[in-house]
């Protein structure tokens, strides 16, 4: 199989490398070669956050260079757009639909783009918008966001859904399971 | 066993696996994540350090004794630890001793990009690159066997990206290794004139010897494909390599210093055009055109920041990747900034307000840089805070300038531990004047909520002995010392003026826990009153990441806001108030 790139972002604190983890699990479960960077430290104190998870046959890079990812996975429509040039042609994204200003923003220093949803489109690639906020609170926990863009992700790649479910469960917490099984299910079949 | 591991975790896998007895450390991104690994394997004692000299000469100790020991931390650490790095190189091992320094490329959490490859040739130590996991785990253990083997400590040279990279690892069991049996020894440990000189020899000696073996080293490894082109390479850019350069012959060195002469020449003379690529410095570059061989490298390679397959490709007039055409170069920045509910945000307010001068420090606080805070004037590195502040006091007085009162050092509760507190008995024994505030929220924050002598709890779980800020300080003999809330602006304004004023030197500890640890009390949120809120913007000083404004007024977020209440204490209003129920 060829090479699959995702590159996962978002805000510090948001759950991007717990995410990404949890792709890297299901690669290595769907027995693939698997590399997931991911960066640390001053980098996450509610900076830009960016998890780059690679799987196939062979890989080698554990960077995905510009244009050359197959899915962006976004937890926050700014980060989506600020990594496009990530994606290759052809590639799709999948957002969570929420925003979160960065001090730029707040201090006034910045406007928040307010053509975000027209400036992917017009790229030219497939957008999932997912309110990840609504349907993790209709699963009854808002902190089960990524599980909700997980089960979105999982749906356009070729990996089990009990796969997933599985890998998901492993690294929540027990007593949060039903919570974080009932977010992946409305995430897929979205 | 197959299982995805992170580089550092491979690290510690692979050094139990060696039979690892003793490991110490200070935490620093991107090398932390090695002795929390360590710490969950019981064969093994672990500990935090007050610093990577003090890690260094803990595990030296250890290898004294014959145990097979590991000190990690991340590049600029090794400055920390250069001088036992040195001594160590002629005293040789007696347990195994493996050095592993965690270098920044691109300097995601660090100050400088520093190549610590120049460390293995300034100490005449060997030195291991693995290239992604897998390596990490094996060349551990080839580390601490060759230490033994040869009589000398070992360099493992990481970077963020095979630190914090998670690849396919096969784990293998662990075997035990007896400590040695200690034996005085004046002439190999005693490193006085009369021993080192001879020690020096032996050094030499024991370079020939690893550079021999360097090649023949299996790990040394050629892969011949096509003849038209040959890359030398080494650690992660040996992975951009293989993906850029398909096609192309490639000596990867495992092991660049010493560097194998022999081997580098019998593959040059195999292709028609070489290539070296490395990440940062021309390492291994300068010892091909030592040789004499014409070779490609870093007149192209870029020499900042690090590499990527694309930036490989295009060094050599190649592309990479069809990226989509969007414009993203006018988009907001986003950079790092202290979290909600930081009880460092209130101390920062009030210095940007009196117009302190802020010598800083490293650790979360340095953030307190960034707007809309801008209350911090340098940062130079570990423990700077308090000598720059006395240095630029010096100087200050000496022309007379009453700014010199302005001068303020500000370092966290690790950070002190770790070198501050040199600088503070420095300042008070010069009779140095002025005041030092330490930021102590009860944790090592930046590195991920490590333990530090003023906790209480070692890296192992066990309750440690707990160092008490204030009280050392009085033990020192400084006697204006005083401890302020963090969110309390009033009194931190009224006690920051009080001791600026006097001449002498006095220190104040603002004390709250971080708000990302279990210590911190998250209390119900604040919301803005809109019938007060006149939207004059006092309360976006603060810079918290909860605040911005909607319209015509302020808003908070409620699922960030912590219940710190800063704002609302900034708020001349009475517009921001708390939500009774949480």
């Amino acid at each position: 199989m060829n090479t699959v790139s995702i590159v996962v972002c978002g805000v510090g604190g948001q759950g991007v490398l717990t995410a990404s983890d949890i792709i890297s699990i299901i690669a290595l479960k769907g027995g693939y070669d698997v590399k997931k960077s991911e960066i640390h430290g001053m980098s996450q104190r509610g900076g830009s956050v960016i998890s780059e998870v690679r799987f196939g046959d062979k890989v080698y890079s554990p960077l995905i260079s510009d244009g050359m990812s197959d899915y962006i996975l976004s937890f926050e429509k700014l980060e989506a757009l600020r990594n496009l040039t990530r994606l290759k042609k052809g590639g799709a994204v999948i957002s969570n639909d929420y925003e979160i200003k960065p001090a730029s923003v707040l201090m006034g220093k910045f406007d928040y783009p307010l053509d975000i949803i027209e400036r992917i489109k017009s790229a030219g690639v497939e957008l999932s918008l997912v309110d990840g906020v609504g349907l993790a609170l209709e699963a009854g926990n808002i902190r089960t966001v990524n599980t909700v863009l997980l089960g979105a992700l999982a749906r356009k790649l070729s990996f089990k859904k009990e796969l997933w479910i599985e890998s998901t469960l492993e690294r929540v917490p027990k007593k949060t399971h039903e919570v974080n099984r009932k977010a992946f299910e409305l995430g897929y079949n979205l | 066993m197959k299982k995805v591991m992170m580089g550092n975790e491979a690290v510690a896998r692979g050094a139990w696996e060696a039979g690892l007895h003793i490991a110490t450390a200070y935490p620093g991104t991107p090398s932390s994540e090695i002795l929390e690994n360590i710490s969950k394997y019981p064969e093994i004692y672990s500990e935090w350090c007050t610093n990577e000299k003090v890690a260094l000469e803990v595990a030296t100790g250890a290898s004294f004794a014959g145990a097979r020991a590991l000190v990690a931390m991340k590049h600029v650490g090794l400055n920390v630890a250069a001088d036992p790095l040195f001594s160590l190189s002629y005293i040789g091992a007696t347990g195994g001793i493996v050095i592993v320094t965690a270098d920044d490329p691109s300097m995601h959490s660090s100050q400088n990009e520093q190549d610590n490859r120049h460390y293995a040739r300034a100490a005449k130590i060997p030195v291991l690159e693995p290239s992604d996991s897998e390596e990490a785990r094996r060349f551990t253990k080839i580390a601490l066997q060759m230490s033994e083997e040869f009589d000398t400590p070992v360099l493992l040279r990481l970077t963020t990206r095979i630190s914090h990279t998670r690849t396919v690892v096969n784990t293998e069991e662990r075997k035990e290794i007896p400590i040695k049996k200690y034996e005085k020894d004046f002439e190999k440990r005693v490193i006085l004139p009369v021993n080192a000189r001879k020690l020096h020899y032996k050094v030499e000696e024991r370079t020939k010897k690893l550079r021999e073996f360097a090649n023949n080293f299996k790990e040394n490894k050629i892969e011949m494909k096509s003849k038209d082109i040959g890359i030398i390479t080494d650690s992660i850019s040996y992975q951009y390599v293989k993906e850029v350069f398909p096609l192309a012959s490639v000596l990867k060195l495992a092991m660049p210093w010493p560097f194998p002469y022999k081997l580098a020449r019998e593959f040059a003379s195999s292709v028609s055009r070489l290539l070296c690529i490395e990440e940062s410095d021309p390492f291994i570059e300068g010892y091909i055109k030592q040789l004499g061989i014409e070779v490609e490298g870093k007149d192209k390679v870029p020499m900042v920041l690090e590499l990527n397959p694309n930036r490989v490709a295009r060094s050599f007039g190649g592309d990479y990747g069809d990226p989509v055409e969007v414009k993203v170069d006018d988009l907001p920045p986003r950079p790092p900034s202290l979290c909600p509910g930081c009880p460092h945000t209130g101390f920062f307010y009030i210095a940007n307000k009196l117009k302190l001068i802020i010598t800083g420090d490293i650790g979360c606080y340095t953030l307190g840089a960034l707007p809309p805070l801008n209350a911090i004037d340098t940062c130079v590195e570990m423990g700077a805070s308090i000598t720059n502040a006395h240095g630029m006091q010096l100087a200050l007085r000496a022309e007379g300038n009453e700014d010199m009162k302005k001068v303020v050092g500000v370092i966290g509760d690790s950070t002190f531990f770790h070198s501050g507190i040199t600088g503070l008995i420095n300042t008070y024994y010069n009779g140095g004047i002025g005041t030092v505030v330490i930021l102590d929220n009860r944790t090592t924050a930046m590195t991920g909520h490590q333990g530090h002598p003023g906790i209480g709890r070692t890296l192992m779980g066990t309750p440690g002995r707990k160092i008490d800020i204030p009280k050392f300080i009085k033990g020192i003999g400084i006697e204006h010392v005083s401890t302020v809330e963090p969110y309390d602006i009033k009194k931190i304004e009224e006690v920051l003026k009080r001791e600026i004023a006097r001449d002498d030197i006095s220190v104040v500890i603002v004390r709250g826990p971080c708000a990302l640890i279990s210590d911190f009390e998250r209390k119900a949120y604040f919301y803005v009153d809109e019938d007060k809120c006149t939207g004059c913007k006092l309360c976006l000083g603060v810079g918290c990441p909860a605040i911005s404004m909607e319209g015509d007024y302020a808003r908070i977020d409620k699922y960030l806001c912590t219940g710190c209440s800063l704002c609302a204490r900034v708020c001349p209003f009475d517009a921001i108030v708390q939500k009774e129920d949480k």
